[in-house]
């Protein structure tokens, strides 16, 4: 799985951060997305997934095959 | 759709299902005609795909106060959604952007989680001050509103003393049918001078609070916002701090007792609490008047033409509904997952508090669930009455027991 972001979209709601911490972050200046991991260890596929498709700007993207 | 044209908001008499009229139209009628309580007409939206979408595309604007936009309101230009405050925050492009990211750094999850072990201190107080007088309580006044209150209050820097005068501004911003213009203007002008004078005296004195902060980054040359933006920036923010959790927890509540297995399956694992939020967010069937918006140029939705200058309300009550994204849409799950309601909205507008409600949310179940294992409803689910008239649903009261 590869994940990436787009920050130009993100509206900083945290979603991905509260789901999935390890691999979201928020940058402290204006709240927008960080990516932390954008190939994400398996045990962490499942809450990616969440965090991608309750984004509320659509922001993330997944790619690859599982 | 028939000649008839349907009065909205949709009457309901229970307090926690949705009307029946939902998915009707949902089925039948996505895009419908509707009477507002100004008179005015307006297209109300209820399926998922149109009202995500709606929000989240510009060219539906919240320029509420056009001249040809629906009047929301009996009266002329009061509440929320037409005033003049609103069109003080950038709506679109750059300048919203910069506005949302100056301002939202004060509501990212980290900042939220930070915050946890305070909010839990308010509501452990709040649940030893109910636990002191007694049972039967209504777990609306004595819990749901004061929490987000002093929270917002603290960020905010404003006293948790005023918040009477807080509540009854509130109030008249956002409810669209109990007060007159006269009394709404009013209170409007006291809530702008209150305002007023308290970002004099953070100017003076600056604390560590989010409008000190906002005032410290300076006007719009330096890369901050200009002092009227500020200002209404500090009212916007206490009030959206005000009646919108506030209701939430009590529904969420109200929502949890009715089927008290609900209630049991959380005690049973707390793990659940996360995913239980999301799920009250998704079935409140109380969630308010819905966004409205205000249609710049001609589009269509669902394959319907909208001339330029229409004025639409999404109701994301009705979407969170939908079948057709949501299986066994009106059954409460407390494990579903993924969960993309829509309660905050979506797109760049979607709401600014959001990680602050879902952690407030979150930390009252958690200190319910611990403190009170035993409540229940202190009356028959018929017997909750909602608020009328609200932008932002809620029951009236919560009578609970433990």
């Amino acid at each position: 799985m590869k994940v990436t972001v787009d920050e130009e979209k993100c509206c900083g709601a945290g979603q991905c951060v509260l789901i999935a911490p390890e691999v979201f972050d928020q940058r402290d200046d204006d709240g927008i997305v960080i990516l932390l991991e954008a190939e994400p260890g398996e045990e962490q596929h499942a809450a990616v997934r969440e965090a991608a498709a309750v984004c509320p700007a659509a922001a993330i993207e997944l790619t690859g095959r599982d | 759709m028939s000649e008839q044209v349907l009065h909205y908001p949709i009457p309901n008499e229970a307090a926690l299902e949705p009307p029946a009229e939902w998915a009707e139209l949902r089925g039948g009628c996505p895009v419908a005609r509707v009477t507002l309580p100004s008179g005015d007409q307006a297209t109300l939206l209820t399926r998922y795909e149109d009202v995500k979408k709606v929000l989240a595309d510009p060219r539906f604007t919240r320029l509420l106060n056009a001249p040809d936009a629906a009047r929301l309101s009996a009266t002329d230009d009061g509440g929320l959604f037409n005033s003049e405050m609103a069109a003080i925050i950038p709506d679109g492009g750059e300048g919203h952007q910069h506005w949302r990211r100056l301002v939202g750094k004060w509501f990212t999850a980290k900042r939220m989680t930070a915050m946890r072990p305070r909010m839990a201190r308010i509501a452990d107080t709040l649940v030893d001050e109910l636990v002191e007088r007694g049972a039967p309580a209504d777990l609306k006044a004595g819990l749901g509103f004061p929490l987000p209150v002093y929270v917002i209050c603290d960020m905010l820097g404003v006293p948790a003393a005023d918040r009477d005068r807080f509540s009854y501004w509130s109030d008249t911003l956002l409810n669209l049918t109990r007060y007159g213009k006269e009394e709404i203007e009013a209170a409007q002008a006291e809530f702008f001078q209150y305002m007023s004078g308290h970002l004099a005296a953070k100017r003076a004195e600056p604390g560590d609070d989010l409008l000190s902060e906002l005032i410290a980054a300076g006007g719009p040359e330096d890369g901050g916002l200009e002092d009227l933006q500020i200002l209404v920036t500090g009212m916007a923010l206490l009030v959206a701090g005000h009646e919108t959790t506030a209701n939430m927890i009590g529904k969420m509540v109200a929502m949890l007792l009715s089927d008290r297995s609900r209630w049991e399956a959380l005690l049973a694992d707390p793990s659940l609490i996360r995913t239980t939020v999301e799920e009250s967010l998704r079935f409140d069937a109380d969630s308010g008047f819905g966004l409205p918006r205000y249609l710049r140029e001609e589009t269509e939705v669902s394959g319907t033409y909208l001339p330029k200058g229409t004025t639409v309300v999404c109701s994301m009550a009705a979407a969170n509904r939908d079948e057709s994204v949501f299986a066994d849409a009106d059954r409460m799950d407390l494990t579903r997952s993924p969960n993309p309601h829509l309660a905050f909205g979506s797109g760049a507008h979607s709401c600014l508090g959001q990680a602050l409600a879902r952690t407030e949310l979150q930390v009252v179940l958690e200190v319910l669930l611990r403190r009170l294992p035993t409540l229940e409803l202190a009356v028959p689910v018929e017997e909750l009455e909602r608020v009328e008239g609200l932008a932002v649903g809620g029951l009236r009261t919560v009578p609970v027991r433990w």
